[in-house]
């Protein structure tokens, strides 16, 4: 692949103003030792732009009071805006209705949320449950302990050496056995960007839901659940420029009807005696408890500014700096990219040859530049490679060629210093 | 900050040609040191002959911080009593953590180039890695060596997903 000419044209069509885009980003004003800041960190958390602080602060000095309670003016309008930002959401993902869209305190809770009130109540004994090679942990580990708990067993979807699927393999792992299956959307260790629609399309020819875990998708990929035919899709507010804390767990309304609620609480009812408890419809049967109130409508905000730009505008150019980083470290001798999938989404995990990544990143950092060293949550991916750990440059819409130049001096500083 | 100066000419040194480095035959305390964060494994042995670390040696995969450290460590107990090394080991892990002052009377010679460290407090768990599974190690002598084969001592530090 002509990584030049893909830049090129992909140059053509991106029209993003990204000095004006730097400038609602307070925080890439900082200096590190000195330094300016380069944050290559983005596929563990993104940066929050000023609109998305001032909704916040906004919220926090003008409309809170707690939701869904009091007739007071504050509660009123604290339950108005909470439900707006769940409408935006809907919106975002072109979800059917806005009850499918279930805030959660991120991508681990949904997932989590899923494997309780879905798993627990349809897998039994010796079902089976499929998930790949690429999964976070927060994509596996609730699943082991259904698993254990259930006495299920879990399949896994191989890689190939580029970090791709194995889609023939996929589709041989289901049998009569197979209940469910938990996939993610774009590998965050990675980048490789799965065929995730037409592995629904299999699994539902198959009679089994999905789970999607797109959590890295969300901010790179325009998300439409009832294109993709997904039962369940989980994202976090962090990664979309919004606050911590906050995320949410799309399902169709049919498959929420049908589960058991994960937590007990206020909120959640419809009536409580102490013989008996009435659910409340959903979404509210899975929001026990008085929920971020603050941070969901700050993911509401992060969700305006976004489509104000536009996730395609943005997908097309991180694919531009994908593909401009990408040449530049094929430059540097003793630079390896690991994972190298067709389809990738602007994340560059790398090694260098006779340096560990903990190295790399404390002296990459000594430059300004933030990357993220280590597993990555995905542990089976390093096994895949044989390697402990990988550092691992992210790229945002606000990130520039220039910012990736300062990342290749660096790493030539870091081979310099290991000479 | 200077993170750079932690990389000083010594450190690199013995990450370069790690001091005592490999397996140790006739071992009587051993220990396994794991760092959950970045997958970072040493093991440590050494032989114990009235109370004095008679030979030392250490081996596994980590970071140059981790691996000088371990280097340095070596040579530095190696001829010292157990009560001794436990000591440096103390002192070792209050540099590290910002716990002392360097001016005040320590026993730490050129380990001093780890001071650095003490800004990094993701690295620090590098630096103590060594120090710690030398603890377990020797602590496994009233411990483990008598009840156990050579079940060796987990040291972890870290506590990462």
């Amino acid at each position: 692949m002509n990584l030049a000419e893909a830049t090129r044209g992909i140059a053509v069509s991106t029209s993003l103003d990204i000095e004006k885009i730097r400038a609602d980003f307070p925080i890439l004003d900082l200096k590190i030792d000195g330094k300016p800041l380069v944050y290559l960190d983005n596929a563990a958390s993104s940066q929050m732009p000023q609109p998305v602080i001032d909704r916040l602060v906004r919220y926090q000095t003008t409309q809170h009071a707690n939701i869904n309670r009091a007739v007071h003016y504050l509660s009123e309008t604290a339950t108005m805006e909470y439900q707006k930002a769940r409408c935006k959401l809907q919106q975002f993902i072109n979800a059917r209705e806005d009850r499918e869209v279930i805030f959660t305190s991120g991508t681990t809770d949904a997932i989590n949320l899923v494997m309780q009130g879905y798993g627990r109540k349809f897998i039994q004994a010796d079902d089976e449950i499929i998930l790949t090679t690429l999964e976070h942990h927060s994509n596996i580990v609730p699943w082991q302990m259904l698993a254990q708990e259930k006495g299920a067993k879990i399949r896994v979807v191989p890689i190939n050496d580029a970090g791709e699927l194995d889609i023939e393999a996929y589709k041989k792992l289901f049998n009569e056995r197979t209940k469910f299956a938990s996939l993610i959307h774009v590998s965050n260790a990675l980048g490789t960007i799965n065929p995730i629609k037409e592995m629904i399309a299999y699994a539902h020819q198959q009679g089994v839901p999905v789970l999607v875990d797109g959590a890295q998708a969300a901010p790179h990929i325009p998300i439409d659940v009832q294109d993709l035919g997904c039962d369940f899709y989980a994202f976090s507010a962090h990664k979309l420029c919004g606050p911590t804390g906050i995320g949410i767990l799309y399902g169709k309304a049919q498959h929420l009807e049908s589960m058991q609620p994960f937590k007990g609480g206020g909120d959640m009812i419809a009536s409580v005696t102490f013989e008996k408890t009435t659910y409340a419809a959903i979404p509210h049967k899975f929001e026990a408890g008085t929920p971020p109130i603050a941070a969901a409508i700050g993911f509401g905000a992060a969700i305006d500014y976004l489509s104000a730009i536009g996730i395609d505008q943005i997908a097309a150019y991180e694919n531009e700096l994908l593909a401009y980083a990408t040449e530049q470290f094929n430059c540097v001798p003793g630079v390896n990219i690991i994972g190298t999938a067709t389809h990738k989404a602007a994340v560059l995990s790398f090694t260098i040859d006779g340096i560990h990544p903990h190295d790399i990143g404390t002296i990459l950092n000594h430059d300004g530049v933030a990357v993220r060293t280590g597993h990555h949550c995905a542990q089976p991916v390093m096994q895949r490679y044989n390697v402990p750990a990988t550092s691992r440059a992210s790229f945002a819409f606000y990130n520039k060629k220039t910012e990736i130049d300062t990342l290749i001096t660096g790493i030539k500083t870091v081979q310099k210093v290991f000479l | 900050m200077q993170t750079n100066s932690l990389y000083q000419e010594v450190i690199l040194d013995h990450n370069r040609k790690p001091r005592n480095y490999g397996t140790l035959e006739h071992a009587s305390h051993h220990a396994v040191g794991h760092n959950p964060l970045c997958g970072d494994r040493l093991d440590i042995a050494l032989q114990l002959e009235h109370d004095l670390i008679n030979a030392i040696s250490f081996h596994g995969e980590s970071c140059a911080i981790c691996k000088a450290s371990a280097s340095m460590m070596t040579t530095a107990v190696k001829g010292k009593t157990r009560v001794d090394a436990e000591a440096l080991i103390d002192e070792f892990r209050d540099m590290a953590t910002g716990k002392m002052d360097l001016n005040d009377p320590h026993h730490l010679g050129r380990l001093t180039v780890f001071s650095g460290i003490r800004d990094l407090p993701t690295r620090v768990k590098c630096a103590i890695l060594p120090w710690h599974t030398l603890h377990a190690a020797l602590n496994s002598m009233t411990s483990v060596s008598t009840e156990t084969d050579d079940e060796p001592t987990q040291a972890i530090t870290g506590n990462h997903t």
